[in-house]
């Protein structure tokens, strides 16, 4: 019997600065029995450093280099403060994928808003280009992304390459911009106020921080969706990935394994109650 | 009952009990007294049994008294059940080696200790290792070290036939009989036990023992001595342990109750670590001094410290209230949701070891309106 618990050597092969404080590993499986990897946008993995730890992240390729996976960090933590120092040739453990992705078939045909904060552009990078990749299976796409302070803002050339698809909008907004920043200024519920969205055939994903995403929420039921076709990404305290260690519950939810994607009615009773 | 299959073991043959599960290949782990409370540990000799001993508890409270009787389990529980034995409060999971270049090779680590055989389960042990075996062997997701331990563990069961103030299973549904999964199950009387079997390998380890049928009157007084048990049980758990707690915590979760109880508690975590169906564990690295190597390993953590809902380096449970309300809701509330059953089994561990004294029962009776205290007809 296979031990769930057994990470998988991994080289990685590049490494990307993408703020002060964000990075992304790309990294390859030195066995090649993993290739190709296989995940659903949305899902994530546990990264191991030798010596440190495990850390929850998720993927943010999007599987169009089958023998290759990324992950974007933001150094905060004990483990990913010290996988920041990690460069090319280096050797991490990855075991996964984990979680429930983005609802991908209910969204075949409609409308996608996709609503992101800060690095919680990141999980959905997979998914624009999974719909990207597949244009013709759905409907109007709609990106926006909100940052605190523009130097935040990070995928710079892949939001400029997204742009250039057909029916495909792009929108950004920093609360706080620095010079020469070409896009908005504001919050992310302003940029939804703003926008043209025909509700009863859209779905809206969204992955950032809870209190925005409470905002989004607002600002979209306001404008006449539905609650269940918004979808969040949820981040909690995952240790093991598979439902064991206890530290991710979310009152009857673990986010490692129910989610970290949930239709906003399955997470609604708790949602930014305190203490859960 | 089924009568054909009731034995008597005297107490003068519980030696040949032990001799033979362990002539079977077992290591056997019964109770005993250490420190002033009855553990479990490695027993080769019956003698090393807490023959005449019972447990005094009370919330916040624990000692232990000499009886007049000669029974070795004239006992209710001491802080430990079956979980560490399973589920071990601190293991390898697995071991990482790196070579000069920074080559990583992950080395499985498999349960290597030998079987073990244990004497003196409870009913309410049993009932929070089948709630374990949920978390711990669920589809896909098996943890392979419990399960090796697991499928390789002789579970003796002994009713109880005595109830400390704070035992609660009768409400909680759990006991005090002893229901399946057990390879034996004993009742103790003056003298010796009423046993029988519950599997293949425990008709074979009874066979082995060649005892005598127990007799009517023998096997009369074991079902009445557990019976005088389930009577002198005083507390109950509100709505009998049933989903109409779930229903009724996540509808107070601004109850003033959180606040007041989080006065008293420590945030120890002591309630967590002698629950016998509590599973959270943390994950810690242990490198070698030479760099050649680590040690991934898990230890027992508790939702009561602040870095079990550490997330980006702050907690998401902050305040005690929190942690407290946290531990309930989960315990006797979401764990409906996520394995089909209560959380709690009614040992009334978290009770009595809580340093302050926090009586489970009180909390939810004070939550509830419901009383925590049985109407017994001769009050």
């Amino acid at each position: 019997m296979t031990d769930v618990y057994l990470p998988h050597p991994a080289k990685i092969i590049a490494r990307t600065q993408e703020s002060s404080t964000i990075f992304t590993l790309k990294t390859k499986f030195i066995d090649q029995k993993h290739h190709p990897v296989t995940f659903l946008p949305g899902q994530f993995n546990m990264l191991y450093l030798y010596g440190v730890g495990e850390v929850a992240i998720s993927i943010s390729s999007d599987g169009s280099d089958p023998s290759c996976l990324s992950h974007t960090i933001r150094a905060v933590g004990r483990v990913t403060k010290a996988l920041q120092t990690l460069q090319p040739g280096d050797e991490v453990g990855i075991r996964g994928p984990y979680g429930q992705g983005w609802p991908l078939e209910r969204a075949r045909s409609k409308e996608i808003v996709i609503v992101t904060g800060g690095l919680g552009c990141a999980p959905t990078v997979s998914l624009i280009n999974y719909i990207l990749a597949r244009r013709k299976q759905f409907g109007a796409l709609k990106i926006l992304q909100g940052v605190k302070h523009s130097d935040d803002f990070i995928f710079k050339k892949q939001y400029a390459k997204w742009q250039q698809n057909v029916d495909t909008e792009v929108y950004i907004a920093a609360n706080l911009a620095g010079p020469h920043w070409p896009w908005g200024v504001g919050y992310v519920t302003d940029m939804i106020q703003t926008l043209a969205l025909d509700p009863g055939r859209t779905i809206a994903m969204m992955c950032g921080p809870e209190m925005m995403m409470h905002a989004a929420i607002h600002a979209l039921v306001n404008k006449g969706m539905q609650e269940e076709s918004i979808y969040l990404s949820m981040e909690r305290n995952m240790v093991c990935g598979i439902g064991h260690c206890g530290h991710c519950q979310y009152g009857d939810l673990f986010v490692c394994k129910d989610g970290p994607i949930f239709a906003y009615p399955t997470i609604k009773a708790l949602f930014c109650e305190k203490g859960f | 009952m089924d009568n054909q299959n009731n034995h008597f073991l005297p107490h003068t043959q519980l030696q040949v009990l032990i001799d033979t599960l362990q002539a079977s290949g077992y290591s056997c782990v019964g109770p005993q007294v250490r420190d002033g409370a009855i553990i479990y540990d490695v027993l080769t000799e019956a003698t090393q049994l807490p023959w005449g001993i019972r447990d005094h508890q009370a919330p916040g409270e624990y000692r232990l008294e000499i009886l007049d009787k000669k029974q070795a389990f004239a006992f209710a529980n001491g802080p430990q059940a079956i979980k560490p034995i399973l589920f071990k409060p601190s293991e390898t999971v697995w071991k990482v080696a790196r070579n000069s270049v920074g080559k990583l090779e992950f080395i499985p680590q498999a349960a290597t200790e030998t079987p073990v055989a244990i004497l003196g389960a409870r009913a309410c042990d049993l009932a929070a290792m089948g709630i374990q075996d949920k978390v711990f062997l669920a589809k896909d997701k098996t943890d392979v070290r419990y399960k090796q331990r697991r499928e390789s563990l002789f579970v003796v069961a002994v009713n109880c036939t005595y109830s400390s103030n704070n035992c609660f299973c009768v409400s909680a549904g759990t006991g005090p009989n002893i229901l399946p999964p057990f390879d034996l199950v004993m009742t103790e009387l003056d003298g010796g036990f009423v046993i029988k079997s519950g599997s293949e390998r425990g008709l074979l380890i009874l066979a082995a023992l060649r005892l005598k049928l127990a007799t009517n009157l023998q096997i009369q007084d074991a079902v009445e001595a557990v019976d005088v048990a389930a009577e002198m049980q005083t507390k109950r758990i509100p709505f009998d342990n049933k989903r109409e707690l779930r229903d009724l915590l996540f509808a107070n979760l601004n109850h003033a109750r959180w606040d007041e109880v989080a006065e008293r508690c420590l945030s120890c975590g002591n309630c967590t670590s002698v629950c016998p169906t509590c599973f959270c564990h943390s994950e810690i690295d242990k490198p070698s001094l030479d760099g050649t190597g680590s040690e991934h390993q898990r230890e027992w953590d508790s939702c009561f410290t602040s870095g079990h809902s550490e997330l980006g380096g702050k907690p998401i449970r902050e305040e005690t209230s929190q942690r407290y309300r946290q531990w309930l809701t989960h315990k006797v509330g979401s764990w409906f949701d996520q394995f089909g059953t209560s959380g709690c089994v009614g040992c009334g561990r978290c009770t009595t070891w809580c340093p302050v004294g926090i009586d489970i029962t009180e909390e939810l009776a004070a939550i509830s309106g419901e009383s925590n205290l049985w109407k017994k007809s001769h009050d």
